[in-house]
């Protein structure tokens, strides 16, 4: 796939991959094998028919290969972008293991975006079911949410705390990696679908979940609040101007529009020097969007070595292309100021890998006597997040230790009605994993409310009439 | 397009005013000591503002608001009654939690006599004695002090220049009522971060327990960013989840102030850069109504 030339792109917060052109996506769809055993599909987080679709583009049929994604897939032009295939789809690909696997990320995005420009959206017959759901919370785990139960045919509200829908797709990840014009648009296809969307609206505080059921009449509710809460390193001079969680640069730059600062009204002074901590895709927006505001030099700190980085290999490898500088094996020590408060630098020490620890990857420690002194003016820490704390003070739902919400294996928490999926649950993961979250957590909402799952494989044989088990026949029928 | 219609303002002076906007579920759920996040337009920043007043029956929470930087200074321009703002979301932060105190002093400063009302009123209704000291630098900066003295059983108005009331800042105040009054339980301070250190520090050898609330910037208001981190005793918690009310006792004043000067150098560019293209646009719309006048 074609992408901006890194040094022109470094400047600038156009989309770095340009997209497919319709003779490269037929020239990537034949490179197909159209396995049998579909190991891609079974490294799909949601099931994706990938086959069937790469099917339709190799036919020239871009419109069936939209209806075959939308199938399963809510947001092909999102997750077509920032899902980690190569752990997924692409990583079970059997051409994979002699050559470059099927580029099915960048597949689904071509069709995802050809939707959007061409206005399809499938909007299914929808039975109307009497339920009313809520969802708390607009980021992926919520859209997924929202979508299933709206094409189940309940009334659904999503609250939003922000201004503006999207969650950590608006507010974290950058334009040059998921532009806002392409969330929008998947907002749109909810909104069509009959989603209503609730913005400046803080659940928990404006009202509880309990509220929800009680009095505003909810009977189900799903909370997908994220994790947000951003750690600091804890070390001297934390507190210092010029310190920031990657998340506050990320908000301030992505949905405030800082970088178009004044026209836009919230600021985002930008060093000439910055060192980004963490190596994690959080780290990697940061620095590549600390690039576009105009730095000199930025720097990425990280206290394990690359083959630790849980970044992406193709963020990481982006960053690399774009300039950044990678320190590995360091770790900051300490920030220090320039006497009024300001950031002027940072003390590292240097780290060797020990021992596995128990994640399994080796365990970093400081080498004694190497530590060591360099400047910076803005120093960003992308060393992870914590749970926000809103839900637990307001609501009695039960938390585990760390201060996630606790579910069960249907996502369902402690409060009758109430599930719970994506980040406050789980901690940091990935969008398309919020997703799936959202998708099973609906399942779960369905199977409570006692709405008959159309999604559900409908076996054929013996005691099936069209594909409908006979004992079911008395079920009201949601055509998806 | 949501609707955050200002159903009435009034002018305390030519810097402080207040604004009264229709939001019925905020003003079922406000509590004392929470505060809300205002955005005037879509180009906005998030500002952070203490909720001053709720009223459950007319559904509208009131704010009172200085106009000190850009946006503020376009709220006093910009917000009539009729308009509405482009975001309001709110109630945030903890509410102060419901005081057992039997003798409380409830001080204001500046525009922390809006914020400071609703908590003195609350603890009033929960039968506590109430002490309000309120300073301003001069007398026609004075608001509320009829509301003041409705609730409070004793009221001790505070004026840098001696034009109304105690000569002195609040501090003076809050000595005086320690001075009559033995049995103190507690002091609630807002104001500004050097005002609430002055409270704290006066306090700080009666053992006196001194809350103060705390609003430094922000841009989500939901814990999210970490921009208001503030240093507590040897932790570091965010005002807006965390707070906003803390002990004052325990508060890095001076980190808080050095933090709240971060964007000192950006909030001036974008005042300048308002009022350059409200030049503008008066030139312009001057430029029209002359070749209006000249076609007729």
């Amino acid at each position: 796939m074609r992408e901006q030339d890194p040094a022109v792109r470094a400047r600038n917060f156009d989309e770095v991959a340009c997209g497919y052109h319709p003779d490269d996506a037929m020239r990537e769809s034949e490179r197909c094998l159209f396995c049998p055993d579909q190991p891609c599909v079974s490294g799909c987080p949601v099931g994706i028919n990938i086959p069937g679709f790469i099917r339709k583009i190799n036919e020239k049929d871009l419109r069936g290969a939209y209806d075959i994604l939308t199938e399963t897939s809510l947001l092909p032009a999102i997750c077509g972008r920032v899902c980690p295939q190569e752990n997924q789809c692409e990583g079970q690909c059997t051409v994979g293991q002699t050559l470059e696997p099927v580029a099915i990320g960048r597949l689904e995005r071509f069709v995802g975006d050809t939707a959007i420009r061409e206005g399809w959206a499938n909007i299914p017959y929808i039975e109307p079911t009497p339920f009313k759901v809520g969802i708390v919370g607009s980021g992926p785990a919520g859209m997924a949410c929202a979508a299933d139960m709206a094409k189940a045919g309940c009334d659904v509200t999503v609250y939003e705390a922000f201004h503006q829908a999207g969650g950590v797709l608006k507010y974290g990840i950058p334009d040059f990696r998921l532009p806002n014009a392409v969330i929008d648009a998947e907002i749109n296809t909810l909104k069509k679908l009959g989603v209503k969307f609730e913005c400046n609206t803080l659940v928990g505080r404006l009202f509880t979940l309990e509220q929800m059921i009680t009095e505003m009449g909810y009977d189900a509710v799903f909370v997908g609040v994220g994790a947000g809460y951003p750690t600091m390193l804890g070390i001297p001079g934390d507190s210092l101007n010029g310190v920031l969680s990657a998340n506050e640069l990320l908000t301030r730059c992505n949905l405030m529009r800082a970088k178009e600062f004044p026209s836009f009204d919230t600021p985002q002074p930008i060093g000439k020097r910055v060192a980004v901590v963490g190596a994690g895709n959080t780290a990697m927006d940061a620095m590549r969007v600390s690039l576009r505001l105009g730095a000199e030099k930025v720097y990425c700190i990280y206290r394990r070595s690359h083959k630790e980085a849980p970044a992406r290999a193709e963020e990481i490898h982006h960053a690399e292309e774009e300039g950044v500088e990678f320190h590995w094996l360091t770790h900051p020590v300490a920030i220090l100021d320039d006497g009024h408060g300001n950031v002027m630098g940072m003390r590292c020490v240097r780290m060797e890998l020990g021992e596995p620890d128990a994640s399994g990857r080796r365990r970093p420690v400081p080498v004694p006597g190497s530590e060591f002194d360099f400047e910076c003016d803005l120093i960003v820490y992308a060393i992870g997040t914590n749970a926000n704390p809103i839900m637990g003070q307001t609501s009695g739902l039960r938390l585990n230790k760390w201060g996630y919400i606790d579910t069960d294996e249907n996502l369902a928490t402690s409060l009758a009605g109430v599930f719970a999926g994506g980040d406050i649950v789980t901690g940091a993961a990935t969008v398309i994993e919020a997703m799936g979250a959202g998708r099973r957590a609906a399942a779960s909402m369905k199977t409570y409310l006692g709405i008959r799952d159309s999604n559900r494989p409908y076996r054929t044989g013996g005691d099936t009439l069209f594909g409908i088990d006979t004992s079911e026949r008395n079920f009201a029928r949601i055509r998806a | 397009m949501p609707n955050f219609e200002i159903v009435k303002r009034e002018d305390f002076s030519d810097v402080t005013f207040l604004l009264e906007i229709r939001h019925p579920l905020m003003a079922k759920a406000a509590k004392p000591g929470q505060f809300v996040i205002v955005m005037l337009n879509e180009h906005g920043e998030r500002v952070p503002l203490t909720i001053a007043d709720f009223d459950r029956s007319k559904g509208t929470v009131t704010l009172v608001i200085q106009a000190v930087g850009k946006t503020t200074k376009q709220m006093q321009q910009e917000c009539k009654v009729g308009t509405s703002l482009y975001g309001l979301v709110g109630p945030m932060g903890i509410p102060t939690p419901e005081s057992h105190a039997k003798k409380v002093v409830c001080v204001g400063g500046g525009l922390g006599v809006a914020p400071v009302y609703p908590q003195a009123r609350a603890l009033k209704e929960s039968g506590a004695y109430v002490i309000g000291v309120i300073g301003f630098r001069t007398k026609d900066l004075v608001f509320w002090e009829d509301k003041f003295r409705a609730i409070c059983d004793e009221l001790i108005i505070c004026s840098d220049d001696g034009s109304v009331g105690l000569h002195g800042r609040v501090t003076a105040g809050i000595e005086q009522a320690i001075k009559k009054h033995t049995d103190i339980d507690e002091v609630i301070a807002i104001g500004p971060p050097i005002m609430m250190k002055s409270c704290a520090e006066t306090t700080r050898p009666y053992k006196i327990k001194t809350m103060v609330s705390l609003n430094p910037i922000m841009v989500d208001g939901t814990g999210m960013c970490g921009g208001c981190r503030v240093k507590i005793g040897d932790q570091v918690k965010f005002a807006c989840v965390d707070g906003p009310d803390f002990d004052g006792h325990l508060v890095d004043f001076d980190d808080l102030m050095t933090r709240l000067r971060r964007y000192t150098k950006e909030e001036r560019m974008a005042l300048d850069h308002w009022e350059k293209e409200k030049g503008c646009r008066m030139q312009k719309s001057i430029d029209k109504a002359v070749d209006a006048a000249r076609t007729k």
